[in-house]
């Protein structure tokens, strides 16, 4: 196997967006602009740039949940964008998703348990009894309990639900997974949990992530690699310490400016 | 500006408030909070969710929701009309005259607070019309010299709020909150759902006007990111109570009690050389959650 786990070649895709009086004229939207990335099998690569910038597209396009105009996706061998609907779906075991919104990613009306079970169950990997003891060992390894399975969504702070959300993406044992602002909705004292319960299941699972997020505070400490994009563009990439430290472009210089708490940390 | 009962009172005081559910009122959701607030200076109030930060700041709008009562405290306000009052006692109808004109709020969300069938001209233009009075040309040339002041062209003025970005629907409320010039402006978390390059370009904007406008702010947030750029004192709440206040350079760099501490401890740096540590509860003396913050 290659040192990259998953690849986007000259990734493309346009929106169209209606605009004028009465939204009878159309202009396009060039949401990803010839994006090319490399995830590092094990590793962390981090996609940061304001909104608007292309970040979340680039995540849906990666997993297929979009398609794409033209480019591809290669994982293990393969060219996402070219695969049906079928071998998509066994495809996507391997590849999971935790959300930013821990508060709308969950369905309301299921419980912990059945949530949790959800990919296990559409996958058909285990008996009942099988499952449900994946589901408690997830459960119990991001920090909630097996009594918790039977409650439902509301019930939970939303550090918890992110947990849910974590466990519910990483109970198919995936290799890569790709979250998108998983703690941007969090209060600052619960992302320092979430962000190192991702950090050691990364280590426990032979994980990879795709970490998207505007936060470069978060990124510092949880990436290994990072991409910077602007307008649907990659403006930079490269290791996380050569950005940080020796920022090329423009717009990443303004994105490190722009860090809250600079003022104390200098003085 | 500023005469000599401001200097003698601060702009506003905060003493043993404490709010309850009317219905559970032994449950303590906020829990004897005193702290002031001076003209020209800015105060943040630090705590996680459920601390009680944002129900302080509705208590001193008089925002309360009907669920919820103040048992016991004064908000003393310093108006240059009236003088100190408290404001806690006033009638509904007075509170209206004071809110929007003499003390102003940011709300979080500027996705949801504002009125998506109204233009933003209009709605910047609701409080001038109702508390001075302005109409027509005047109003106009008001509504356009505040989106001025707050970078948006005065041609945006006809503008739905749907047609502006998050970081611009935040200005255009921030234009309507300061419209009647008010004494002081409270800001529930203004940039918590914004970009970063956005929100420094927000907390800059909010501390030119506090300066040029001498007004009072007090800033509700959980990063103390922002309290470094922004805040000349320091509230940190928890569990309803305060368990530390102080200038920005005592709290920051000196904090005292373990709970900012561990708050401190746990915001990552841009440097990337403090390890990540999540927060840390081990010096509660009772790790019962439904202990109310027993007084260190």
């Amino acid at each position: 196997m290659s040192e990259y786990i998953l690849e986007a070649n000259h990734l493309t895709k346009t929106y169209t967006q209606r605009s004028g009086k009465f939204g009878f004229g159309k202009t396009l939207v060039k949401a990803l602009n010839d994006v090319s990335i490399k995830l590092r099998a094990g590793k962390t690569l981090a996609v940061v740039g304001e909104s608007g910038s292309g970040k979340s597209t680039l995540a849906r396009c990666l997993l297929q949940l979009q398609s794409i105009d033209s480019g591809e996706v290669i994982f293990a061998g393969k060219d996402l964008a070219k695969l049906n609907a079928e071998a998509l779906r066994s495809v996507r075991k391997d590849l999971q998703m935790v959300f930013q919104d821990p508060f709308a990613s969950l369905n309301p009306r299921m419980r912990i348990g059945d949530l949790v079970g959800e990919g296990l169950l559409i996958h058909g990997l285990g008996d009942a009894a099988e499952r449900k003891s994946k589901v408690i060992a997830m459960l119990k390894r991001v920090g909630l309990t097996e009594a918790d399975m039977q409650k439902y969504p509301h019930e939970f702070s939303g550090g918890q639900r992110q947990r849910i959300g974590i466990a519910r993406a990483l109970v198919l044992q995936p290799k890569v997974v790709v979250c998108d602002e998983p703690v941007s909705a969090l209060d600052v004292s619960i992302q320092a949990q979430i962000l190192l319960l991702l950090k050691e299941l990364q280590q426990e699972m032979a994980l990879s992530y795709i970490f998207i997020s505007h936060d470069l505070r978060v990124v510092r400490h949880i990436a290994d690699d990072i991409v910077v994009m602007h307008q649907g563009r990659v403006v930079e990439l490269g290791e996380v310490a050569d950005i940080y430290e020796r920022p090329q472009h423009a717009y990443t210089q303004s994105l490190l400016a722009a860090i809250p708490g600079k003022k104390v940390a200098n003085g | 500006m500023s005469n000599s009962k401001d200097t003698v009172q601060p702009l506003l005081q905060l003493q043993h408030v404490t709010i309850s559910p009317k219905n559970t009122p032994s449950r303590l959701l906020v829990n004897d909070v005193s702290f002031t607030i001076e003209a020209g200076k800015t105060t943040c109030v630090v705590g996680e969710s459920g601390s009680g930060k944002s129900l302080t700041a509705l208590s001193v709008m008089g925002l309360l929701s009907q669920q919820l009562k103040l048992n016991t405290g004064k908000v003393l306000f310093n108006d240059h009309e009236t003088g100190v009052q408290d404001i806690s006692l006033l009638s509904e109808k007075a509170l209206q005259k004071i809110r929007g004109a003499k003390i102003a709020m940011i709300f979080q969300e500027p996705m949801t607070s504002l009125n998506p069938v109204l233009t933003i001209g209009y709605q910047i233009g609701e409080s001038l019309t109702t508390h001075l009075g302005l109409k027509n040309h005047a109003l106009k040339n008001k509504v356009a010299s505040l989106l001025e002041m707050v970078g948006i062209s005065p041609s945006r003025a006809d503008s739905y709020p749907d047609e502006l970005s998050g970081g611009q629907r935040q200005r255009v409320m921030i234009a309507m909150s300061i419209a009647c010039e008010p004494r002081l402006l409270i800001a529930d978390e203004p940039t918590t759902a914004l970009d970063v390059t956005v929100q420094a370009q927000i907390l800059k904007l909010l501390d030119d006007l506090k300066t040029r406008m001498n007004m009072g702010m007090l800033f509700i947030t959980h990063d103390f990111g922002v309290v470094a750029d922004i805040a000349d004192n320091v509230v940190v709440m928890f569990r309803g109570e305060i368990v530390e206040a102080g200038t920005k350079q005592q709290v920051l760099n000196n904090p005292q009690h373990p709970y900012t501490k561990a708050l401190l401890a746990c915001v990552p740096d841009a440097e990337g050389k403090k390890d990540l540590k999540p927060i840390d509860y081990a010096w509660l003396p009772d790790s019962n959650p439904q202990a109310t913050g027993a007084a260190i």
